[in-house]
């Protein structure tokens, strides 16, 4: 199936909720709305024609200037049919939560928990949703939001230190 | 006086018949244990918090983050080429295969075609870093498990790897040879002499590494039938590399989506059956062959050529240009200072390092830096089912089921 039927297929299957389907250096990226997100995951895994079983990555993108300012992005593949697709979807910082695909694919939730502990995005009916990378005591936000300095907000600089020449 | 209660709640003898010489009822609890994050055998510094009953492993909860560095936030300050040498940090065993799935990824949104004999000097050096990887696992996985003897094999020929990349790009670990479009310098005759000179002795060692564990009881009794995962659930998680076709996934991206000169050469992608130990033992060892195939036929394939597309845009100018050529001054310090400008758009690219599925994912809006880079590690997605493969294994099996994904953790922790 050719990536133009894939998105087409999706858009028959989804005509409200399916915003975009670009295609691009040869991935496909359907855009779909926050809540239809897990429904349209859930065809993609469980229609025969789509079949996609294997999920790749989880991420996410902060576009500050825009009204829903994050983006989250998720990849799949089929290793039978051998296609990949990425399914994206849009949420504002005012209520920046989505369903989480946990439940669909086992490995979404490593992925997730980094997604929300480097850009603070929520997702619904996650098990355990923890900080994964920062420690739990973090308090300077989500570092990969692009309000968030690259030298970090000062955090580090209160550690206390051992005066090696104090002995 | 707390001391004393639980003393006696251990220790419960029946007040009815204080002289009865009934056997004391223990009391049982769950134990939690700390392993980690400084434990020879995490590979790095992993924590895992195991929550055992006796010794069975009841849940095991890793904490990640121990090496975290922030990758990809550093990523989007500096431009595409200066992001090289920052994904020889990443996994730090096989620096040379991080590079090449980098560049891989920046070729693909540039649109650039590398020439072919760049992708074969590509490919035979990833094949190389294979090996070595696998090396690296074999022998770190056969110390932890108890087998010390194959560590010294491993590393003995592993060496020789090591000097090769010296002799290459001037460093063992950090190599950072490839370059967006091409690689930094062809191989030398010395450096053709020597890696034909390890292919002829590289088989045989192959062997001497198996003969001291195929029936070696302990290695046995160790990997057959621990940390088993069906096929259904390693898709489910979204493992690769050797851990998902260990349980016979038919998945390989230099099968699924040939790359580089993969598709020129004949290989075969070992698969397992049982999904335990013992198989992705089996195929790492098996895949050493391969690799040994797969350089000897590009060595045989590779014609004269250009080493580097001719993008002046996108691509370095040769060094040795740099230092007398004033327009290749000017076009080097530009590259590196500004970027090229990159189309804004948006895409993934993954490739078979030896640990799994290594893949980027760049999001650019125009201009010299990525707006946004993710890293798909496999060791980050292996550690995920960690807890799901280790439940209802003995304590000791901890240490198998860490090195069974071959974890590193600065690719881990990015």
């Amino acid at each position: 199936m050719s990536l133009q039927q894939l998105a087409g297929r999706i858009q028959e299957n989804f005509a409200v909720g399916f915003i975009n389907a670009v295609e691009w250096r040869g991935d496909l990226a359907v855009t779909v709305v926050r809540d239809r997100l897990h429904d349209v995951a859930q065809f993609l895994r469980d229609d025969p024609a789509m079949d996609f079983d294997y999920i790749v990555h989880v991420s996410s993108v902060d576009w500050p200037d825009d009204e829903e300012r994050f983006e989250i992005v998720y990849e799949f593949y089929s290793i039978k049919k051998h296609h990949r697709i990425r399914l994206k979807t849009r949420a504002p910082e005012s209520d920046c939560i989505v369903d989480s695909l946990t439940d669909l694919w086992k490995g979404a939730d490593f992925m997730e928990r980094e997604v929300y502990d480097m850009m603070g995005i929520r997702f619904r009916h996650h098990p355990d949703l923890r900080r994964i990378l920062l420690p739990d005591d973090f308090t300077e936000g989500y570092p990969l939001r692009k309000d968030f300095p690259l030298r970090g907000k000062g955090w580090r600089d209160t550690f206390e230190f051992l005066d090696e020449t104090a002995r | 006086m707390a001391i004393e209660d639980q003393r006696t709640t251990i220790y419960k003898i029946d007040p009815a018949h204080p002289e009865s010489e009934t056997l004391p009822t223990l009391r049982t609890e769950e134990l939690l244990l700390n392993m980690g994050p400084q434990h020879p055998a995490t590979h790095g510094v992993l924590k895992v918090i195991l929550e055992l009953e006796g010794e069975r492993l009841v849940k095991s909860t890793p904490v990640l983050g121990y090496l975290h560095r922030g990758v990809e936030k550093l990523a989007e300050d500096g431009t595409y080429h200066q992001f090289i040498p920052h994904t020889d940090r990443l996994d730090y065993v096989c620096a040379m295969y991080n590079n090449f799935a980098y560049c891989r990824a920046v070729e693909k949104l540039m649109n650039i075609t590398v020439p072919d004999r760049a992708e074969y000097l590509r490919t035979i050096v990833a094949e190389v870093q294979r090996i070595a990887g696998h090396q690296f696992w074999l022998g770190t996985q056969a110390l932890d498990i108890g087998a010390m003897g194959v560590f010294f094999y491993c590393f003995r020929d592993r060496e020789i790897l090591m000097d090769w990349f010296d002799e290459l790009c001037g460093a063992r670990l950090t190599t950072s040879w490839y370059r967006i479009g091409g690689v930094e310098r062809d191989f030398t005759p010395s450096l053709f002499e020597k890696l034909k000179q390890f292919l002829d002795y590289f088989p045989p060692k192959i062997d001497e590494y198996v003969v001291f564990l195929e029936k070696n009881r302990i290695w046995l009794g160790r990997t057959k039938g621990v940390a088993i995962i069906s096929a259904e659930d390693a898709v489910s998680f979204g493992l690769s590399g050797p851990t998902l076709r260990g349980s016979g996934v038919d998945y390989d991206l230099r099968k699924a989506e040939p790359y580089s000169a993969y598709s020129k050469c004949e290989f075969s992608v070992p698969l397992g059956k049982n999904g335990d130990t013992y198989d992705r033992y089996w195929i790492r060892v098996q895949e050493l062959y391969e690799s040994v195939k797969i350089i000897r036929q590009c060595l045989e394939q590779m014609q004269d050529g250009p080493i580097m597309a001719d993008v002046p845009s996108v691509t370095l100018p040769p060094k040795q240009r740099v230092f007398t050529n004033l327009e290749s001054m000017i076009q080097q310090f530009k590259l590196f200072s500004q970027g090229f400008d990159a189309p804004p758009g948006e895409i993934y690219c993954g490739t078979e390092a030896h640990k799994g599925e290594l893949g980027f994912y760049i999001v650019s809006t125009g201009g010299g830096k990525p707006y946004r880079l993710k890293i798909r590690a496999p060791s980050f997605i292996h550690m995920g089912a960690f807890d799901h493969m280790s439940r209802g294994y003995m304590i000791s099996d901890a240490v198998t089921i860490f090195g069974t994904y071959d974890i590193v953790m600065g690719e881990c922790d990015r």
